[in-house]
């Protein structure tokens, strides 16, 4: 009797040691899962890759670095190339655009799909998005003089050219940047066309090239599925090795927004009524889209007319109102 | 038997395995709840901003059912030196009419934006609530009852905070004010002037009077002058058409309807929402077209609105927070504005603000400050000392001809 008691004791002692085995393991199993989990397998990105993913704009801290002769340079020294899509059914934003933003752009170029009376733009005789592109951004290309800059957007967007100007003050256009809000495809990384996308140049020097692979990229896209006009971009780009990278303020807000702005407050005001104004958007913004043509009136009055007196930033460039211009 | 013991130990350290794998998982969780607080300072400036908002909440004292303005908000990386200085000189009290079914619909949403730039707000109801907080004014609702409320909350605030504002703005809770541009309109002039401003209509008062919806603000004497009214019986409950029985008892009492226009003659209290007045067309028939007091310089367009403009009318919930973004957040950076008008020297403030210069007055430059107060000083004094320069601001108003009225 004692002795089957003893037994049982010395089986348990051993089932109980395995269970103490089994238990050291799972904790330890466990603790490698989580660390692993948290680690970003950096080394799957091919190498040699630009080291941003993230672009901001540059931080007082970094402007104050800089001499006060080269801030006064770079005022005058980064300037846009705006080439803006339209289409006949979209008069209204045309005209909207035209007597609002793009004044701000030190090119503003209208691109339309047909030719229209009342549209005084590029007739690229092309209904295909991606062919649009393609033909206006290789036109943007030859014309663009000493501009260094381009930001391509539909007439729907609303831009901010001067807070689109801040953050690429400190690119070099040499270098080939291609900036917008980014969002992920599988594996393709893209920047949204709805709220605009910013092409250095460089970046747009070696899109024109890759233009004339028709392997990589066809002008009337894949033959088995077409994918959207934005992501043909990103795919193109890819090629020349210009990532996609998305614009975002010193606090990592984002600066393009592909929603309207009265959209964005009514979505803030139902998640924390809190914070409305703070959890919204960026003070840096650069785009909204999807607002009507009235309402870019107001933003336009909002933006550059209505502020509140004895309030100054002493910002580190000077952006002076467009000439013939009332409404900024 | 060998094949249980060994059966019986593999099932114990799978258990073991399983047991040990759960209890690991959920230490994490509750370590990394309880370490949440350090990782969060370890984001570094998103926490800083998130901290810099509920400290925010804390910048009212609550006094009976005024809130106190302890901090005029501030925005990152911006100098408010000019806009603090108004704060201090200008002192505003802001009373907003309201209703118990609205505090949470509409009144809630002014406290959250443009009320936290008074000096000290007050939201007045027919009742008390102790929460939000609101004044109980013993009236009931409606429209009908609404010079009933404005008379109790002008008695209500000249007796309890008189002493606390210089300037006393009403709204109602769908009206947005900047109250820092209405500052500036203010600080061309003195609270001892009797005078009031707001959006001039001309029917049915001599002098025309304020839209109540855009909101209108009294001096000291001009509040002290409705309440004498009343204690004399000069100024009855005539009808409840607020904003019209306060105008005709401001009349009476001998104070000047203001002209709140900038220096371009642009309106800067408007009684309808922004998008109407920049892109509405008025049919010629519309009543407004017959109510404005001062030309109606564009009925839609940017000449409409100054840029500098104070208040805006039948703004819902959004829109506030959008009119706060777009006033105090969203900018565009190094613009420079095409509006600079400067800045009186009525309060002695001797800096410019936007590095406009004052001719003639050598003093003036940006951030020079009030180091030299012996400049100030002069200054005061001489301003003391010269002849009313207040009637040239108002060539709209004869002075002359209200005292002559008040005397009949």
């Amino acid at each position: 009797m004692y002795e089957s008691c003893c037994h049982t004791g010395l089986n348990m002692l051993a089932e109980g040691s395995s269970f103490f085995k089994g238990l050291l393991l799972g904790s330890i199993f466990c603790l490698v899962v989580s660390l692993l989990g948290n680690f970003t397998p950096s080394w799957q990105s091919s190498p040699g890759i630009h080291l941003h993913h993230h672009i901001k704009a540059p931080s007082k801290e970094d402007l104050q670095g800089l001499p006060e002769t080269q801030k006064l340079e770079l005022s005058l020294r980064v300037r846009v190339y705006c080439a803006i899509m339209v289409q006949p059914k979209d008069l209204a934003y045309y005209l909207t655009a035209k007597d609002t933003w793009s004044k701000h752009c030190d090119r503003a170029e209208f691109y339309t799909s047909e030719s229209s009376k009342a549209i005084e733009a590029v007739n690229l005789q092309e209904q295909d998005e991606w062919a649009r592109i393609r033909k206006a951004l290789t036109h943007a290309y030859n014309n663009a003089g000493d501009l260094r800059w381009f930001f391509v957007a539909r007439a729907t967007t609303f831009a901010i050219i001067e807070n689109l100007k801040y953050l690429v003050l400190d690119k070099d256009p040499r270098q080939p940047f291609y900036i917008g809000r980014t969002a992920k495809s599988g594996e393709l990384e893209y920047v949204e066309f709805t709220s605009g996308i910013i092409l250095s140049y460089e970046a747009l020097r070696r899109l024109t090239e890759v233009f004339d692979d028709t392997e990589k990229c066809p002008e009337r896209g894949r033959a088995l599925w077409k994918l959207s006009e934005e992501k043909q971009l990103a795919e193109c780009l890819k090629y020349r090795g210009v990532f996609a990278e998305n614009g975002e303020d010193t606090q990592g807000k984002g600066l393009f927004n592909s929603k309207s702005v009265n959209s964005l407050i009514a979505d803030s005001l139902d998640q924390d009524p809190a914070d409305v104004v703070e959890n919204c958007c960026s003070d840096m913004a650069i785009t909204f889209s999807g607002m009507t043509p009235n309402q870019m009136q107001v933003m336009m009055f909002g933006i550059y007319r209505l502020h509140p007196y004895g309030h100054t930033f002493h910002d580190s460039l000077v952006f002076l109102p467009p000439v013939g211009s009332e409404n900024d | 038997m060998p094949t249980m013991k060994g059966i019986n130990s593999r099932c114990a350290f799978y258990l073991g395995f399983l047991v040990g794998t759960c209890t690991l998982y959920f230490l994490r969780q509750v370590w990394l709840v309880g370490l949440a607080p350090t990782l969060s300072d370890g984001l570094g400036s998103n926490a800083k901003v998130l901290l810099n908002q509920r400290a925010e909440h804390r910048d009212w004292r609550v006094e009976g059912s005024a809130l106190i303005n302890l901090k005029h908000p501030h925005n990152i990386g911006e100098d408010s030196q000019v806009a603090d200085e108004l704060y201090q000189k200008v002192r505003i009290l802001c009373w907003v009419m309201t209703g118990p079914s609205n505090l949470q619909k509409k009144a809630q949403h002014v406290k959250a934006t443009w009320s936290r730039h008074c000096n000290v707000v007050l939201f007045m109801s027919s009742e008390e609530d102790r929460d939000f907080p609101t004044v109980g004014l013993d009236t009931g609702e409606g429209r009908d009852k609404l010079y009933w409320k404005t008379i109790r909350a002008f008695h209500y605030v000249f007796k309890n905070h008189g002493e606390e504002a210089d300037w006393f703005l009403k709204a109602d809770d769908d009206t947005f004010v900047v109250v820092d541009n209405l500052r500036w309109l203010l600080s061309n002039y003195t609270p001892e002037d009797p005078i009031y401003f707001g959006k001039r209509f001309k029917p049915y008062a001599k002098q025309g009077y304020m839209s109540g919806g855009a909101g209108y603000v009294l001096s000291k004497e001009a509040l002290k002058r409705f309440v004498e009214g009343f204690r004399t019986k000069v100024c009855t409950h005539t009808t409840s058409v607020e904003d019209l029985a306060l105008g005709q008892c401001m009349e009476k009492m001998g104070v000047l309807a203001g002209d709140s226009r900038d220096t371009m003659q642009r309106e800067t209290f408007h009684p309808f929402v922004p998008e109407s007045h920049l892109t509405g067309k008025f049919s010629k028939s519309f009543w407004y077209w017959n109510y404005c007091y001062y030309p109606i310089v564009e009925a839609s367009g940017p000449q409409c609105c100054s840029d500098l403009a104070i208040s805006f009318h039948y703004v819902d919930a959004q829109l506030m927070y959008l009119l706060e973004y777009y006033t105090y957040h969203l900018r565009p950076y190094g613009y420079r504005y095409r509006y600079q008008p400067p800045l009186s020297l009525v309060l002695g403030m001797v800096h410019q603000a936007e590095g406009v210069e004052e001719p003639g007055n050598g003093a003036a430059g940006k951030g020079q400050g009030l180091a030299d107060d012996k400049a100030v000083e002069q200054v005061q004094t001489d301003l003391e000392n010269r002849p009313e320069t207040q009637p040239e601001k108002n060539p709209a108003v004869n002075r002359t001809v209200a005292e002559k009225e008040v005397q009949q």
